[in-house]
């Protein structure tokens, strides 16, 4: 008994020690984790969490930046916001203008990335072309654009002319602003568009174009149809998605190009937002478009959380 | 799809349709390049050529370096996209480290912020980060350029994902080397997750080289003004009537991007991909 006593006095000693030693191991290892996480840890506080609070607050006040006084209005501002044209005006212009530029850049996106890798030769210098407006700095080609669709000098309108067909002031009429700056949002992002479905149709197992062949698909038209468009779904669903987020956001043409004119026929929710807020001061007001932007964003980016739960990022 | 070669007609349709698109999609560029390059004369006649008769792109390129402080514009760039990618990678590779390796109370607590993070768009905040600024200060300095973004949620979410790919093994092995935790997020785990780290910096390069939305906020001095802010007021001031010079400073913006996205294709591809759909 006594001398069976003591190896287990020892063991349970030794035990005893791993255990603090781990317990003080794992209390390193938390002081550490909270040395590496803190600046983390405080900066998404203060410059994500708080911000986005204040926000709130600031949207159920009269606030006007730099006034001295301020008063809790409760949703008086979300009141005068459904109430006010100039802002129904600017919502219905960037459902327009998403309506516009997501099937457009879904649409020619997809057929570019079939037609690229439809063939193996020049696949890189292809996708490279395309993918170059989406990286361009869009404040400068902008302007280009506007060169472009300059009345008198500008490129499009000596085609339109050459050509016998009429021209037109495509920046300064209402009838054309908003369908021109679609167009421009659609080239600047066809090429993002290009490169997803591209990295779909990379995913899509060779064995079903096997299987197919068997079934008797056997032109490219056949294959597609069986196979690469249904498979393509999901990716469809997720690049609908990234490309409204991307128009939703439209804000560097709007300010460069047209300032919103004329009249309010090209004023978009960003640029509402940036106006409101920065140029009026309409600190209140604008905490509210805010909030109404935040809104759109946050469903479309979880319901993209959703898409690519199921699915994964490209499939 | 491409086990089959396409038919020659099919190849060259492909081609024809490809070359179009391409050449429409270049449009811009091209038109931007040739009135860059045309005496004021040659723009504004009627009649439409490429190339100009005779070439005015020295006086053009000149005129754009000078009458506007283009080369400040692209130094502004190049510190406040130095300076946010830096403070970023410095901020978010060791908060990712500890979300990914280590255990410690409030780890899901970090990561919900950081998930939050991620949801909310930055223009939702830049009217508080605006008051923010205003009362630290800082408006209207490099600082209010740089302090929104230092941290970035998707750059600790990225490398959470690469880090906790790399085995645990690894990071035991270097602790009994005797590596702090700081020595093994710089030594072991930033070079092992570089990818990652690529095109993280491309990701925040791109996007902050092309910001204009809170440059516009935070800065009025010229001397400050990062490229797409300064190409603006460089078109205002010129009430968009001098095209030739306006032409080649924003030439000149969009240059440094374009040539390094084409010397390095495939990695820009991936960074913005990948940044883009976060």
């Amino acid at each position: 008994m006594t001398v069976s006593a003591e190896p287990l006095r020892a063991e349970r000693l030794i035990a005893g020690a791993t255990v603090s030693s781990r317990r003080r191991a794992r209390l390193a290892d938390a002081i550490a984790a909270y040395a590496l996480a803190g600046p983390a840890f405080v900066l998404l506080l203060c410059l994500f969490i708080l911000p986005t609070f204040a926000v709130f607050v600031i949207a159920a006040t009269d606030w006007q930046f730099g006034a001295s006084t301020i008063n809790f209005v409760g949703a008086r501002n979300f009141a005068e916001l459904l109430a006010d044209r100039a802002f129904r005006i600017s919502f219905a212009n960037t459902v327009l203008y998403v309506l516009i530029v997501v099937p457009g850049t879904v649409g020619l996106g997809l057929v570019l990335a079939l037609l690229i890798e439809a063939g193996r030769s020049l696949r890189a210098f292809y996708r490279a072309i395309h993918f170059l407006p989406f990286m361009a700095t869009l404040a400068a080609m902008a302007i280009a654009w506007e060169a472009l669709l300059h009345p008198t000098i500008g490129l499009l309108n000596q085609a339109l002319a050459t050509l016998g067909l009429p021209t037109a002031n495509w920046l300064r009429d209402e009838a054309t602003v908003l369908p021109v700056l679609a167009a421009i949002g659609i080239w600047q992002n066809l090429g993002f568009a290009m490169v997803l479905y591209l990295a779909g149709l990379k995913s899509i197992p060779q064995d079903l174009y096997d299987a197919a062949d068997i079934d008797g698909a056997d032109s490219w038209l056949d294959r597609l149809r069986a196979v690469t468009l249904p498979m393509l779904g999901p990716v469809s669903m997720f690049v609908v998605i990234v490309v409204a987020l991307k128009a939703f956001q439209t804000f560097d043409t709007v300010k460069i190009l047209t300032q919103g004119g004329p009249g309010h026929a090209s004023d978009v929710l960003l640029y509402t937002l940036y106006r409101e807020s920065f140029e009026y001061l309409r600190t209140g007001f604008g905490a509210a478009v805010t909030i109404v932007f935040l809104v759109i964003v946050v469903t479309l980016t979880l319901i993209q959380a959703r898409v690519m739960e199921r699915r994964g990022p490209y499939a | 799809m491409t086990t089959r070669g396409l038919s020659p007609p099919a190849a060259i349709l492909r081609h024809a349709v490809l070359l179009i698109t391409a050449a429409l999609v270049l449009m811009p560029f091209v038109w931007m390049l040739s009135l860059s390059v045309k005496p004021p004369g040659e723009i504004f006649r009627a009649s439409f050529s490429i190339l100009p008769e005779h070439w005015y792109a020295v006086e053009n390129y000149t005129k754009a370096l000078t009458a506007a402080p283009l080369l400040r514009f692209m130094l502004n760039g190049v510190i406040v996209c130095a300076a946010i990618l830096v403070l970023q990678v410095l901020i978010c590779a060791p908060a990712a480290y500890a979300l990914a390796k280590l255990d410690f109370g409030g780890r899901d607590l970090l990561f919900g912020l950081v998930l939050i993070g991620l949801l909310i768009p930055h223009q939702v905040l830049a009217l508080p980060l605006f008051i923010f600024g205003y009362q630290l200060g800082i408006l209207n300095t490099y600082a209010a350029l740089i302090f929104p973004f230092v941290v970035s949620p998707f750059g600790i979410f990225l490398f959470r994902q690469f880090f906790k790919s790399i085995p645990d093994d690894i990071v035991h092995a270097a602790r009994l080397d005797g590596l702090s935790e700081l020595a093994i997020v710089w030594r072991i785990m930033v070079p092992m997750a570089l990818p990652a780290v690529v095109a993280f910096s491309i990701f925040s390069v791109v996007a902050h080289w092309n910001d204009l939305f809170w440059p516009l906020i935070a800065v009025r001095s010229e001397e400050l003004m990062p490229p797409p802010l300064g190409v603006m007021a460089f078109k205002n001031e010129e009430a968009g009537s001098d095209y030739g010079p306006l032409m080649a400073g924003a030439m000149l913006v969009v240059a440094p991007l374009t040539v390094a996205f084409l010397v390095a294709q495939r990695w820009f591809v991936e960074g913005l991909t990948v940044g883009g759909v976060r």
